[in-house]
């Protein structure tokens, strides 16, 4: 090999004699059994062809560009050095000689990557033209080499060639739906050419066409109108589709008006008005799917008003729904209903049962499709029902379309803060039942949901604590990576809600159990400052307890009801009515102090001294190590635990047995109000426009002050921090209290570690039951029972897609919300458009309202009076625009030019059609059904003319279709 | 533009013809292109519809023996009706090759190019009847 590569630069006649042919070279890649000898092939392949394809003999050179092009379009390999040599056989008189060549450039050339092509401009036209001598075998690959590579130059160049191709009249010219597709691909390109190729490829669509000019001339503005920013160009073309939807027995053709007619239909309200019946008489007789489906789409996109035809679109969709055996029609009828908004909700209640089933589909994309239409049908009467099942379901679907699930409960009831949301404490255990799915990977959403409901919705806090406390305290979570951060929001929000929790000790345990050195040092940060907040907590509450009491035992030896009680069981010895008239009697005692002391005493749960004094040992043996830690954030918030304690300590009385002793000491007061001032101010959202509401003291010039900084802070310090941001940010997942099952779990787990690693925790005294290792982190603990099907899974919503009005629910809690931006996405409504577009607009607008003023004459041979009655309406509405317009550029005055004369006659015209129509409307009455549609028509066209001449309407007023 | 691109792949996921519409591709994006459809679409099933959302297109598929029909459209486009068209150029095969295979196209792929040719302009359909389809063909054969 290497010696024939070295010999490569001149192509002998052994080349030429012993050529390999195409087949040759596909039958050793076929042979060669590996991707190594197959490379070795292709390479070996590849030599020969670069000597070959330079032989002098076009044979030879034929076959090496074949070879070449087959290589490179099914392997990939470059071509474009060769790109000369295809061009060089196009003048080639045997025809299989251009072919091949055409066929190597039109897959390989482009005018970003080629810039041959412009040499072959000459060879082009003369394939192009037509001529006898000039075979249509070659003007096919002309063209469509001219659609697929052809730069703006070239196709300004040869856009008069495709001229007698596209006008030919010759009943079945073959060239002529492909010049319509070649001249569509000019238009795009090259929009000046507009006013050239307009005309005709608008003549193509008359009734004296060929069929497969028409088909392929409705693709081509299909294509037009769908890719114009705005199709209002197109409107005056619209009596043309309506003829082409009335009367194609192509469907491919009436797909194709039918997406026109939607594109038209929002610019004009009467497009819609008078293709109602004919679509929904589609509906009801075609045959094909292919045209139901788009007269479904059509009607769901366009005529959402018209109720006969949205419940026959529905009706329709239903026996795609129903129909088992083609997946291709269940997931087209949920797309379909996905366009339905909430106002025909009734139609997805319809199919609820199917839809449902179709989560459970072997198709990802048919599941996908149905959980977007679920979700596009919450409302906040639905919410929790749909929610729970939805969540249920996921836990026994696979991995990915659990987190889509996940992921599409997340965002739609986090949408726009949670307005579908009315129970939140249903909401928040929502979210802690789904870090138990087994395919948990949703963290960094549900560490965002815990704390944001946290900061916005205070009645969920108390919940919020319990999902947090449940998620703390199960030891198996800790290894899971994908919940590291949900348990970040879990440990902030122990720490900032501890007065709403049962047992802060607990919290305190569950924080500093020993798997926590799993976490990354980002969570421990937050555990230990947790810690921090529960501890300054735990002391404050102890302390305000033992100052309570006092005041209690004051109170009572006043009411002269007993004697002066001591020690830490007081309170919790008091009945609850005596603390209450002790009470009433204290009215110097701060509100919520008493609170505080009522909530501790309704959960019978107090500090003693005893406990608080193991807290600090169990908090400094734990989070002693830290201190040393290597990560700073955990080491100085360690420190800072570690410092709390040792001034705590360093109280005179702490030692003493007497607990009301406590209290006299000056210096714990102190710490007290110092520990309360620190944590008693709620952290809040904040709206990224906060600063911006902060008005300018009078006298404060922000730019002199600050402008001497500038020197000396660099731009990153001085950058105002602009969005909503914390300290810490945490998530946090839950069990439902009520599940004694799910609650005792982890119980059982921690008590186990308890067992293990008692010099860690607290004291205890109650007997647990052991069990012999952590769960994997994700085990389903909820009470699913996992032999139910997705027969259940109907039942559970069935009565639940459609809002129930007058539900019994407890009233929503505020939910704080800053200011309009606040949590509302901003849509950037891009509006970029294409100014190929909109010149490729402007050009054909032009185009329509000048240039097709004059009604065409070529047609009026024909001798079918509606068309040319057709004809006349078309140009009717181009003269109208016109006429219009010049008057607005003229004023009323009266000119004597041609085109206000072309306007009188025109309404001289009008009258005249209308009689004509008459006359047909008398003769269609014996003819078939088609000119009974005419008949409907013309009908339509007497009702509307009236008020159109009176109420004036926008510039461009039309008179189509009536 | 209607019709983005017409693949044929047989099992293995080896490229059997590729054409591409109006869109330039580098040959890596195609080959990048290919190979992601390849994963995609081949690993469904029969009990799976023939739609699969991809990057910005629609693929719709349909697999007759060994090989797969991938034709790549935009999102607008009528799925159902590009399913019809792939079964009308499978036909057209047929009618040509008799009982067409994967070795027919891999040993005539400029036939079946010429056939797509035929059908396909500009990713518009401007073809569908068999004979017309046909006719360029024969009238070379005879010649030659």
């Amino acid at each position: 090999m290497a010696a024939t590569s070295a010999s490569s630069s001149s192509p002998s006649l052994i080349d030429t004699l012993f050529q390999r042919s195409l087949d040759d070279v596909i039958r050793v890649l076929r042979s060669s059994s590996s991707a190594a000898l197959e490379a070795a092939a292709i390479a070996r392949a590849l030599d020969e062809i670069r000597r070959e394809i330079r032989s002098p003999d076009l044979d030879t050179k034929v076959v090496a560009l074949q070879k070449l092009t087959y290589l490179a379009s099914l392997h990939h390999f470059d071509m474009s050095w060769a790109a000369f040599h295809a061009l060089e056989l196009l003048p080639s008189t045997s025809l299989p000689h251009p072919r091949a060549a055409y066929l190597a450039a039109s897959l390989s050339f482009h005018p970003s990557s080629t810039d041959l092509l412009p040499l072959a401009t000459h060879q082009l036209r003369k394939h192009l033209a037509p001529s006898p001598s000039n075979s249509p075998a070659l003007a096919a690959p002309a063209l469509h080499l001219l659609a697929l590579a052809s730069s703006p130059d070239l196709a300004r160049h040869l856009a008069p060639d495709l001229l007698p191709i596209l006008s030919s009249q010759s009943s079945s010219n073959p060239l002529r739906p492909k010049a319509v597709a070649t001249a569509l691909r000019t238009l795009a390109v090259c929009p000046d050419t507009a006013p050239v190729l307009f005309k005709p490829l608008v003549e193509c669509l008359s009734l004296s066409s060929d069929p497969r000019a028409v088909s392929a001339a409705i693709g081509a503005f299909c294509e037009l109108a769908l890719a114009a920013p705005d199709p209002s160009p197109y409107l005056p073309l619209a009596p043309e589709f309506y003829r082409l939807l009335v009367d194609s027995r192509n469907n491919w053709v009436t797909i194709k008006v039918l997406k026109i007619f939607a594109r038209l239909a929002p610019l004009e309200p009467r497009v819609t008005a008078r293709i109602v019946d004919p679509v929904c008489q589609l509906l009801r007789c075609s045959p094909a799917k292919s045209l139901v489906f788009e007269c479904i789409r059509t009607v769901f996109s366009s005529l959402l008003d018209h109720d006969a035809a949205v419940r026959l679109a529905v009706d329709k969709i239903k026996e795609f729904l129903a129909s088992e055996a083609d997946p291709n029609l269940r997931y087209l009828g949920l797309q379909a209903l996905n366009m339905l908004g909430p106002a025909h909700s009734w139609a997805v209640e319809d199919s609820r049962e199917v839809v449902i089933q179709s989560l459970n589909d072997t198709d990802t994309n048919i599941r996908r499709e149905a959980l977007r239409l679920i979700m596009g049908m919450l409302c906040d009467s639905n919410v929790v029902d749909i929610c729970n099942m939805l969540i249920k379901y996921a836990i026994k679907s696979d991995p990915e379309f659990a987190n889509e699930i996940l992921d599409a409960v997340l965002s739609t009831c986090g949408r726009n803060v949670y307005e579908l949301i009315v129970d939140f404490d249903w909401y928040v255990s929502l979210l802690g039942e789904m870090v138990r799915n087994p395919h948990f990977a949703k963290g960094d959403e549900i560490e965002r949901q815990l704390v944001d409901v946290g900061l916005r919705v205070r009645d969920a806090r108390p919940e919020l604590i319990r999902v947090a406390r449940n998620l703390l305290i199960d030891p198996a979570l800790l290894g899971n990576p994908f919940l590291c951060r949900v348990l970040s929001a879990a440990a902030w929000v122990s720490g900032e809600y501890v007065e709403f929790s049962r047992n802060p000790l607990e919290l305190v345990e569950a924080l500093l159990q020993p798997r926590i050195n799993l976490l990354p040092p980002f969570v421990r940060a937050v555990y230990v400052q947790a810690v921090f907040k529960i501890l300054a907590y735990s002391f404050i509450s102890f302390i305000e307890q033992i100052q309570a009491g006092e005041l209690l035992a004051i109170g009572n030896s006043l009411n002269q009801r007993g004697g002066k009680q001591e020690g830490s069981d007081l309170v919790a010895a008091k009945s609850s009515s005596d603390q209450n008239n002790a009470f009433e009697l204290e009215d110097g005692v701060a509100t919520a102090d008493k609170a505080i002391l009522f909530d501790s005493i309704e959960k019978q749960e107090t500090f003693k001294h005893e406990s608080i004094s193991c807290l600090l040992n169990l908090i400094e043996t734990v989070v002693g190590p830290l201190s040393e830690c290597g990560e700073v954030e955990v080491q100085e918030r360690a420190r800072n635990v570690l410092g709390l304690i040792l001034i705590i300590r360093g109280t005179q009385f702490w030692n003493i047995e007497e607990e009301h002793e406590l209290t006299r000491d000056n210096k714990i007061t102190k710490i007290v109000e110092l520990m309360e001032a620190s944590f008693s101010e709620e952290l809040g959202p904040v709206s990224t426009n906060a600063q911006k509401r902060v008005s300018v003291p009078e006298g404060l010039i922000l730019n002199e002050n600050l402008s001497d900084l500038l020197d000396i802070l660099g731009d990153d310090d001085i950058n105002p921090c602009a969005s909503v941001s914390f300290s810490f940010r945490n998530h946090h997942s839950t069990e439902t209290n009520q599940d004694s099952a799910s609650a005792i779990g982890p119980n059982s787990l921690l008590a186990e570690h308890r067992k293990r690693h008692g010099l860690y925790y607290l004291p205890m005294d109650k007997d647990k039951s052991e069990s012999n290792d952590y769960p994997c982190a994700n085990e389903p603990l909820l009470p699913v029972s996992h032999g139910e099907d997705t027969e259940d899974i109907v039942k559970l919503p069935a009565q639940s897609l459609i809002p129930e009005k007058a539900k019994p629910t407890k009233p929503r809690p505020v939910v704080i919300r800053l200011d309009e931006g606040d949590g509302v996405s901003r849509s950037n409504l891009s509006t970029a458009k294409e100014s190929k577009d909109d010149m490729l607009s402007g050009a054909i607008r032009d185009v329509l309202l000048r240039n097709e003023k004059k009604p065409s004459s070529t047609h009026k041979t024909s001798s079918d009076r509606t068309s040319q009655r057709r004809e006349n309406d078309a140009s009717e509405n181009s003269e109208l625009i016109s006429q219009q317009k010049e008057s607005n550029s003229f004023g009323d005055r009266e000119h004597g030019n041609s085109s206000s004369r072309k306007s009188r006659h025109h309404h001289k015209e009008r009258i005249e059609s209308s009689g004509q129509n008459r006359d047909n409307e008398e003769k269609s009455h014996r003819h078939s059904a088609k000119s009974s549609r005419h008949h409907r028509r013309h009908k339509h066209r007497q009702r509307e003319d009236a008020p159109l001449d009176i109420v004036p309407q926008s510039p461009v007023i039309q008179d189509f279709l009536l | 533009m209607g019709i983005r691109f017409v693949l044929l792949v047989n099992k293995q996921g080896q490229t059997r013809l590729a054409q591409y519409y109006a869109e330039h591709l580098t040959l890596d994006e195609r080959r990048a292109l290919e190979g992601e459809i390849v994963r995609k679409c081949l690993a469904r099933t029969d009990q799976q519809c023939s739609f699969v959302e991809h990057r910005n297109y629609k693929i719709v598929y349909r697999r007759y023996a060994s090989l797969f029909f991938l034709v790549g459209v935009d999102n607008d486009e009528n799925e159902l009706a590009i399913l019809e068209f792939i079964h009308l150029f499978v036909e057209t095969m047929d009618r040509h090759f008799g009982n067409v295979c994967e070795l027919d196209i891999m040993f005539h792929l400029e036939k079946a190019h010429f056939m797509l040719e035929e059908m396909v302009m500009n990713g518009c359909i401007v073809e569908t009847s068999k004979s017309n389809i046909l006719m360029p063909i024969q009238l070379m054969d005879k010649a030659s």
